[in-house]
This record gives structure tokens, sequence and C-alpha cells, in this order.
């Protein structure tokens, strides 16, 4: 997985903006000593209703798919074998690493009793079939490994270049080695996502008596699939756009033109295989109720459609604001149909209601900032971006 | 993507061969969970007759004192009360007043026990398991406090300790700590909830609703409702049971979905492990190919 081109951006570390990031992420740590010292009642907005709230629905069910990028590259690059999509693939899995070891982090957050945590994957013959979670919980522990594994040629590569004679070593010894089993890592790397995004929404299948008709449906694993497939290419778009153009570095609109019949497509099946399922479980009906429901949903559809529709048109292969806008707006159709799978089409009964307190938005902006800021320092230090241009120092 | 030859086929299947076998032992025991379990003759309940219940909440009472659980103290005009007005963290069973107009009915809630619970198909670590009797017993050593379990029960039973730091969850478990049996429905003046075993339940409500025609729903909740349940709920003929706060729920068990996609999808692990082989050959395969590419000049 070496490829030539990538450098690090290098440039002073400690901008206004990165300063900004650290003092939210600051924030965010101080709302955590309330929810450890008192307990998550005094924290969040959730109750015995709402039992989940944004730490699940946002940075767990919403952050693992803006992070699936690295997982829908590797299908790119190494199944469907288009190699010149290699450039995408290192940022990818950056901002991959970051939003599932946040992901991973916000559980330890949100689980009441999270000191027993250990015990999910020791104790064996504990384990619940059944349940998808156990199946997710898995399979978003291994894969935070895996991704970072998928991810460490590049810190290799650098300490190699120029790190200390001790990191040399190192990178020299364990190089070869993990060019040997990298395949079978990468195809660990296709292979868990897979599995733990269906299971994803197979997890709000279980509580079917009190779900909302126009997002519960008998295919929301495969649905919840597709949707993790076009949002990690809309994030990728959207990730490579503002990282290029941030650092002052020429982008290549054709190569992320390329994918953009890719994403419509996906989408295209998507919207087929919902409105499909819908049509066939006689729920249609509740998409014209003049209701809240039956508006997000055509929200979250329209957001889809539309940029869809224009990807797979001429000017999309082409032109960057064309992508990025709308890249933006498959991410924002595609992280409100997973929310609201989670909270909004959610129902469990009359008295209920949700909405997040200030210290539960304060820990997930922090947890942002701080993803904003490794992402930074990786980038900076680490040949992770291809440079196009040399980068202006800044 | 290149043609696979049968060679490479071959090879395919001999890895994935090799992964289910060792992968089988492990999830051998999944099968067998998934046999419905039905009613069975040791089955333990309650009835809960709401024409009888005069609301006067001994039940809830005598269950703290059963179960060590605090008051809920409300205050109503500068006076406290014990006065829960749900089920919560330090409540397990509750009497609600439902009215229509200026009739009313009373109501009492606590875990259903189910045949097919939700909870314990949802609990990663089998937190929850249908115990002796059929009791859904809790072991909050296993408890992670994900609360998936409040997210997938039809009834919103089990309740978070949300104001703890270290919390534990709480629901009814039919004082399985008691020899005596449940507490509620030993102090139940009006015999409005009696407790056994769930056959002499049924032929008491049956034996009621027969004995007076025209007082009761014909239906009795909890037969059918969820896939069945081992408490029981009668009402006044006019009082549907979703007056009561007892959701509709329909015949089929809350867990029936997920779990066949589950067990569907990952039976003996097959199907990933075939997945996983068919991934590694074709990245094994593109990336060799990438690397005689870049040795060209």
């Amino acid at each position: 997985m070496s490829h030539a081109t990538a450098t690090p951006v290098g440039g002073k570390l400690t901008t206004p903006f990165f300063n900004l990031m650290a003092l939210v992420a600051l924030v965010g740590a101080v709302a955590l000593v309330v929810r450890f010292g008192q307990g998550l009642g005094a924290a969040s907005g959730m109750t015995d209703g709402y039992a989940w709230g944004i730490w699940i629905a946002i940075d767990v069910v919403v952050g693992t798919a803006l992070g699936c990028g690295g997982y829908a590259m590797a299908l790119m690059v190494y199944v469907a074998n288009r190699g010149k999509y290699h450039p995408l693939v290192r940022p990818a899995l950056l901002t991959g690493a970051l939003g599932y070891s946040f992901a991973a982090l916000s559980i330890v957050v949100d689980v009441g009793r999270y000191w027993g945590m250990w015990k999910i994957p020791t104790y064996v013959s504990w384990w619940n079939f059944d349940s998808a979670l156990l199946e997710v919980a898995l399979c978003v522990m291994t894969y935070v490994m895996v991704i970072w594994i998928e991810f460490s040629p590049s810190v290799l590569e650098r300490w190699r270049a120029s790190g200390t004679p001790g990191q040399r070593t190192f990178a020299e010894s364990a190089g070869p080695k993990l060019d040997k089993a990298l395949p079978w890592i990468i195809a660990l790397g296709i292979l868990l996502p897979t599995m733990h995004q269906s299971s994803l929404g197979t997890v709000m299948m279980l509580p079917y008596s009190k779900m909302h008709p126009l997002w519960f449906s008998p295919i929301l694993p495969l649905l919840f699939l597709v949707n993790c497939l076009f949002l990690g290419y809309a994030a990728v778009i959207g990730e490579t756009t503002v990282s290029t153009s941030g650092f002052g570095r020429r982008s290549d609109p054709r190569l992320l033109g390329s994918l953009a019949p890719v994403m419509g497509w996906l989408i295209l099946f998507f919207l087929a295989l919902r409105f499909g399922n819908l049509a066939m479980r006689g729920s249609l009906p509740a998409a014209f109720a003049a209701n809240k429901y039956a508006a997000w949903f055509w929200l979250e559809n329209l957001l889809l459609l539309v940029p869809g529709i224009v990807l797979l048109g001429k000017n999309a292969r082409e032109r960057a604001s064309t992508q990025f806008g709308a890249a933006f707006a498959i991410m924002a159709g595609g992280v409100l149909y997973r929310f609201n799978t989670y909270i909004l089409a959610y129902d469990p009964g009359p008295g209920w209601s949700y909405f997040p307190s200030v210290l539960e938005i304060l820990v997930t902006a922090g947890f942002v900032a701080a993803q904003v800021m490794i992402y930074l320092f990786v980038v900076r230090r680490f040949p992770v971006l291809t440079s196009a241009t040399p980068a202006p120092s800044r | 993507m290149t043609t696979i030859t049968r060679r490479q086929l071959l090879q395919g299947a001999a890895v994935a061969g090799v992964a289910a076998a060792t992968a089988a032992p492990a999830t051998a025991e999944a099968s067998a969970e998934s046999e419905a379990r039905g009613r069975q003759p040791g089955d333990l309940g309650l009835l809960y007759d709401s024409t009888l219940c005069i609301g006067c909440r001994a039940c809830v009472t005598k269950c703290k004192q059963a179960n060590e659980l605090p008051v809920d103290a409300l205050t109503i005009n500068g006076a406290p009360y014990d006065a829960p007005n749900d089920l919560n963290a330090t409540t397990k069973t509750v009497i609600q007043v439902a009215t229509q107009g200026d009739r009313f009915a009373f109501v009492k809630r606590q875990c259903m026990q189910c045949l097919d619970p939700a909870c314990v198909s949802a609990c990663m670590i089998k937190a929850y398991q249908k115990g002796p009797g059929g009791v859904i017993t809790y072991d909050q050593s296993r408890c992670l406090g994900d609360r998936y379990c409040q997210i997938a029960c039809p009834f919103n039973v089990p309740k978070f300790q949300w104001s703890k730091a270290i919390p534990v969850m709480v629901k009814c478990e039919m004082c399985r700590h008691r020899k005596e049996g449940p507490a509620c429905s030993e102090v139940c003046p009006r015999q409005a909830v009696i407790s056994g075993k769930v056959t002499d339940l049924m032929a008491e409500a049956r034996r009621r609703q027969a004995a007076s025609p025209g007082k009761y729903l014909a239906r009795i909740y909890g037969e059918t409702e969820a896939g069945g349940t081992q408490c029981l709920y009668l009402s006044a003929a006019d009082v549907p049971f979703e007056t009561l706060g007892l959701p509709k729920l329909d015949a089929t068990t809350q867990p029936h979905l997920s779990t066949s996609i589950q067990h569907g999808l990952y039976n003996k692990m097959i199907a990933p492990v075939a997945l996983y082989a068919a991934i590694g050959f074709a990245v094994w395969k593109n990336t060799r190919g990438g690397e005689d590419e870049e040795k060209k000049p």
C-alpha cells in the first residue's frame, strides 16, 4: 500500500483554528467530569423512555458511517481493483480510524457500567448470538484495531524516512511483515464494516413495535449497509475537498468525479429499496400524512435523490463545486436517515420526549473537535495527503 | 474484476472450509437458543384483575419493602407522599389510573415476564435470562448499562438508575429471592393480583369471565401479546386494554424478526467466513498485481 506521492503537509500546528478546537475539546472534557461523577441523568437529556440519545445516534451510528470512507475506498481499490483511487485511501483511512476510535470512546461514555466492558470480548461463553448489539460491539472493537493497522504504513514510512534510530529499526523490521499480512488485514477491514454496519440496522429491528413504519423495515440491515457506503464516498469527497483547499493543495476533480456515478447509482439503489419495501408492506400512505414524520421522511429522501441524480450527470465528473455540493447534501440526507431511525422513528409511548442536554452536546462537540485536532496533527507530520503542489508553509 | 479460475475457486473454498470448521464449535450454542420456548407447565406469573383493584397501592408499598427499594417521594401541596407515577429506578411495580370522563380504572404495571423476551434477546452477555419458572432474571454483575433492554422492551419495563454514578437496571423478578413468592399478590386485599402457575392463572381468569357474563372483556391480555406473557390482565368490558395503557401488540414475539436475521446471516459463521475468504482472495490478487505494475519502470 505504498504510494510515493503522499507527503506530510508540515507547517505550524497551533493555528488559531487548532487552538479553537482545543478549547472545544477541553470544554467537552470538563462536561465528562459531570457524567462520570454524577451519572448519566445529571449529564444528559436521556430518560427511561429515550434510553439512547446523541451519544449513540450521532457519535456511534452516524460517526462510524462517516468513517466508512476507508471501507468504501478499500472496496474500490482492492476488490474492484481500481488502483487510481490509491491517493484517496490514506486520508479516508485516517478519518475512518478517528471516527471509529471516537465512536468507541463515546460508547464508554454512554454505557452506564463502562468498567465492565472488558467482559464483552473475554467471556465468550456469555455471548448472546441473538443480540445484534453484541455483533456490533465485537466487530467495532476489532475494526478499531484493524483500521489503525491499515493506516500504520503511513507512520512506518515516516519513521523509516526521518525517525529516531529506534523508530527506524522498528519500521525496517515491522514493514516487510506488515506488507505480507496487509492483504488479509485489508480484507478484514472490508468484512467487519459489512457486518457491523448492517447490524446497526438490525439493532433497531428488535424494538419494532415502537418504530414508525416509515423507518422500520425488515431490510434495515441492507439499507444501513448501502447507506454507509454512499456516506463513506461522500465523506471522502467532502474531506478531500476541504483538506486540499485548506492546505492550498491542488485537487483532482476528475478523480473524485469518477466516484460520482458510483455514488449516484448507490443512492438510487437505496431509494428503490426503501420505497419498494414501503410499498410492499403497504406503509407508503404514511409518507403522505400531514405530520413531522412525513416531513422528515421527504427531507431525507430529497437530500439524497437530488444530488444522486446530479451525480449521474456530466457536470459532476468535472466540477469540484458540484461534487462538493452533492456530497454535502448526501451527507445531510444520509446522516438524517440514520439519526431519525434511532431517535425520531423510535416512540416509547405517550409522555416521553428527548432533547439532548447542553452537556451532552458539549461532549459530542468536544469529541468532534478532538478528531479534527488529531487529523491536523497527523496530516502535518505524516505522509497522508498527496502533494499535487508543494504546501505553502503557514 | 478478472475471471476466477476453477483452481482459484477451490483455494478460496478450502480457506473458507477450514475457517468454518474452527468457528463451528463456538457457534453451535447459537442455533439451540433460537428454538421457540413457548409456554411451559411450570411457568409462574401474575393475574391482575382491573375490575377488582381499588387502587390502595398496598402492592406497591409491599414490593418496595420486599425489594428494599427507597420511596419515590412526591410533594403534593406541601405534603410528601411515596407516590411513584410510573415504574422507575426505585419502583418495580406501580398502580396507575386510567380515566375516561368521570370514570376510571386502575392498572398495575410490572415486568410482564414475556415468553420470548426482547430484553433477553437484546442483552449482549446475557445479564437477562429466562430462569426457573420462566421468570426473567437480571444479573447486575454481567450488566454493562448499555440500556438496549430499555430500547427493546415493548412494555418499557426495565428502568435505569440515571442518578447514580454506579448504576444498575431495576425490574420485577417476581420476588425470586423470597420463599413466599411475590410480595404484591400476598398483600392484595381483593385478590386483584394473584400469583401462581400460569396454567392455573389462565383457568382462574376464564372462571372469572364465565362467572360474571358481560362484566369482562372477552380477551385476556398477555395470552398472545408479544408472543405471550406470563403476567395476564383482565379488564372491564367497556375498558379496552389500550385505555389502561397496555400497548397494542400483535402475536409475533418482539425478537422474532431481528433474531431470524442474526441467525440467518451468522448461522455457524459460514457466510462471514466465506465472504472473508472471497474478499481476502480478491485483495491478495489485486495487491499482488499492483506490485507487479510498480516494478515496471
